[in-house]
């Protein structure tokens, strides 16, 4: 049923593709003047995450199993701080050691902060964590190339409080794969 | 699968595009100079009365800058058309010591012949005298022209009513980067996205935005030519790529890239190519802005242990930390008489704009926070644009280099952030 439906939606997002000029031109410019593709687009992965997880996980896909410790992807940090806290370390071993075995697989980690601060250097502040994880992950046996570090600084919190406890929750890396 | 999901979500993005909001900026004033220039703008003869003639647009500048007190003249009979017709004694008596006269006739080819003078009633002269053919929809245009003309004339400083400013909105899952005029009119959206939108600064003609955008899921940066709206993602290396910031003379751009490791300032050409790192620090090198006569750069870096503001002569390679108090001073912006720096200050967990002198040290603080960032000068140096966190949601806000005149610029319902002030028209 849940399937059913969910080719259904595909169809019909199919068809409007199809009269579409470009797959890839979410990002309108119109100053004046022409419209540039691009590709990207945000809630992408959001959706995919929860639309797609109950047909593909059928494979056995070890990132998707939530019994898996891959299936984790959220790093957090302390205050002021850019050091992977003790009780991730297994998280971001499994991660390198998942890496190590799969030589054609890529992640990317990207480094959030809470929202105090200039916007430009929290996102220095937020690479600097998505850094950290990635260092940790090559010591553990994952290729330089295997990793791309990015930050969001504090552009996208997860939680949009202005409290300690939303702060906490955007410290943060995520750790995201290749085509998901 | 994950095709068809993203097809969807570019159908949605499609559809948003349709509704783009268009809310405009109006801009208050919250705060006055201590002294302020008593003026009359009296009603232009023929400009058809009402806040979209000439003369109400002139008047309308003057007053958002806070400098000037609007003296009214309607009692005074007959009313002036040019500068001869100017009794000076009468206005004396009203308390003007500036009187704006003027008149708008039709030609008969469509167009308008608009014409103004600016009696000194003290020094009983005529300080200005000029006259514009302007087609139907340079009225505005026109108006913040001539506001800037009796803007220099009566301040010593040039007007910035004719500058156009940038900011992004974000509404819901949207972010645009708008383009209008400074005083908030004509908004136009020149980029939609549903990432973020960050640092847009103009080039100093004021034909290019160099901005940041998270639309490929990382921050890239992005130069949009205005009149035919095509960009180029001209920093779009491995890691991140953020604060662009123009050279003077519009054909360099410092960014900050990652993609040798580490946050670091490097210079590139603004169409794209050659990259040459510009420092080799171990910590964090960001937020570059040039001083404007292009020898140096200045800009944010954690070496010294807390984020502060340095500066290197990049021909030499040297560099002097610039400021010492507190231990958080980001955000550098030189000023245009290169005289000293905009910056934004931590004290006590609040976020404050604040100017500095190099020749004295002295620092200035001049908002009051708790959230202020992002500011940007205008090009006479005279007001500062910055976006402050009110209430959860963001809105603009300026002040004059001198703490008195203070603004606030709101939108309805929309999140604003990240003002760049444009330059002066060429």
């Amino acid at each position: 049923m849940h399937k059913f439906l969910f080719t259904a939606i595909a169809v019909v997002f199919l068809g409007a593709c199809s009269t579409a000029p470009q797959v890839n031109a979410p990002v309108d410019d119109k100053s004046v003047g022409a419209t540039t593709g691009t590709t990207g687009g945000a809630n992408t992965s959001g959706t995919a995450g929860s639309g797609v997880s109950g047909s593909n996980v059928a494979g056995g896909n070890p990132l998707r199993d939530p019994a898996n410790i891959l299936s984790k992807r959220s790093i957090y940090f302390d205050f002021d701080s850019f050091v992977v806290r003790d009780e991730f370390k297994p998280l971001v071993e499994a991660h390198a050691r998942y890496l190590a075995a799969n030589r054609s697989a890529h992640l990317t980690v990207q480094g959030n902060t809470d929202e105090r601060g200039s916007r430009e250097y929290n996102i220095a502040l937020g690479q600097r964590r998505a850094d950290a994880a990635k260092r940790m992950m090559t010591l553990y046996g994952a290729q330089d190339s295997q990793i791309e570090t990015v930050s969001f600084g504090k552009e996208k919190p997860r939680n949009p409080g202005n409290d300690e406890a939303a702060y906490a929750e955007n410290r943060r890396d995520d750790i995201v794969y290749a085509g998901e | 699968m994950p095709r068809s999901i993203k097809c969807g979500f570019i159908l949605a993005v499609f559809l948003f595009a349709a509704v783009s909001a268009r809310a405009q900026l109006t801009i208050d004033i919250v705060g006055g100079a201590g002294t302020t220039i008593p003026i009359s703008i009296v009603p232009f003869d023929g400009d058809g009365g009402g806040p979209a003639a000439v003369s109400s647009i002139v008047a309308a500048d003057l007053a958002r800058s806070g400098l000037f007190k609007m003296i009214d003249g309607s009692a005074i009979s007959p009313r002036p058309q040019r500068a001869t017709e100017v009794r000076v004694g009468d206005w004396r008596a009203q308390g003007a010591d500036a009187v704006v006269v003027g008149t708008m006739r039709p030609q008969p080819d469509g167009r308008a012949d608009v014409r103004f003078d600016l009696v000194d009633t003290v020094k009983q002269q005529t300080l200005a005298s000029q006259s514009y053919l302007i087609g139907v929809n340079q009225t505005r245009a026109t108006a913040h022209r001539i506001a800037d003309v009796i803007y220099e004339k009566l301040t010593g400083d040039k007007g910035v009513f004719s500058t156009r400013i940038a900011y992004v909105t974000k509404q819901g899952p949207r972010f645009q980067l708008v383009v209008a005029d400074a005083d908030g009119a004509d908004p136009q959206t020149v980029v939609s996205s549903n990432e973020p939108i960050l640092s847009p600064k103009w080039s100093p003609e004021g034909t290019r935005l160099a901005y940041v955008s998270f639309e490929q899921k990382k921050p890239i940066v992005y130069v949009q030519n205005m009149s035919t709206g095509k960009r180029a993602a001209i920093a779009n290396f491995r890691g991140s790529n953020s604060s662009p910031a123009w050279s003077p003379d519009g054909r360099q751009l410092a960014v900050t890239l990652t993609r040798d490791g580490n946050s670091q300032i490097f210079v590139m050409n603004a169409e794209g190519g050659n990259v040459r790192r510009v420092m080799n620090s171990p910590g964090i090198d960001t937020e570059a802005c040039y001083t404007p006569d292009g020898q140096s750069l200045l800009f944010t870096s954690d070496r010294g242990g807390s984020p502060q503001i340095y500066r290197l002569n990049i021909a030499s390679g040297a560099v002097e930390r610039v400021t010492f108090d507190g231990s958080y001073n980001v955000s550098p912006r030189a000023l245009p008489d290169g005289k000293g720096i905009v910056f934004v200050r931590r004290d006590g967990g609040r976020f404050q704009i604040a100017i500095m002198d190099y020749a004295t040290r002295q620092t200035q603080v001049l908002t009051q926070g708790p959230d202020d960032e992002s500011p940007s000068i205008a090009p006479n140096g005279k007001m500062i644009l910055y976006a402050n966190e009110g209430g959860g949601r963001g809105t603009l806000a300026a002040v004059s280099s001198d703490g008195r005149v203070k603004q606030r610029l709101s939108a309805s319902a929309l999140d604003v952030r990240e003002p760049a002030w444009g330059p002066l028209p060429q």
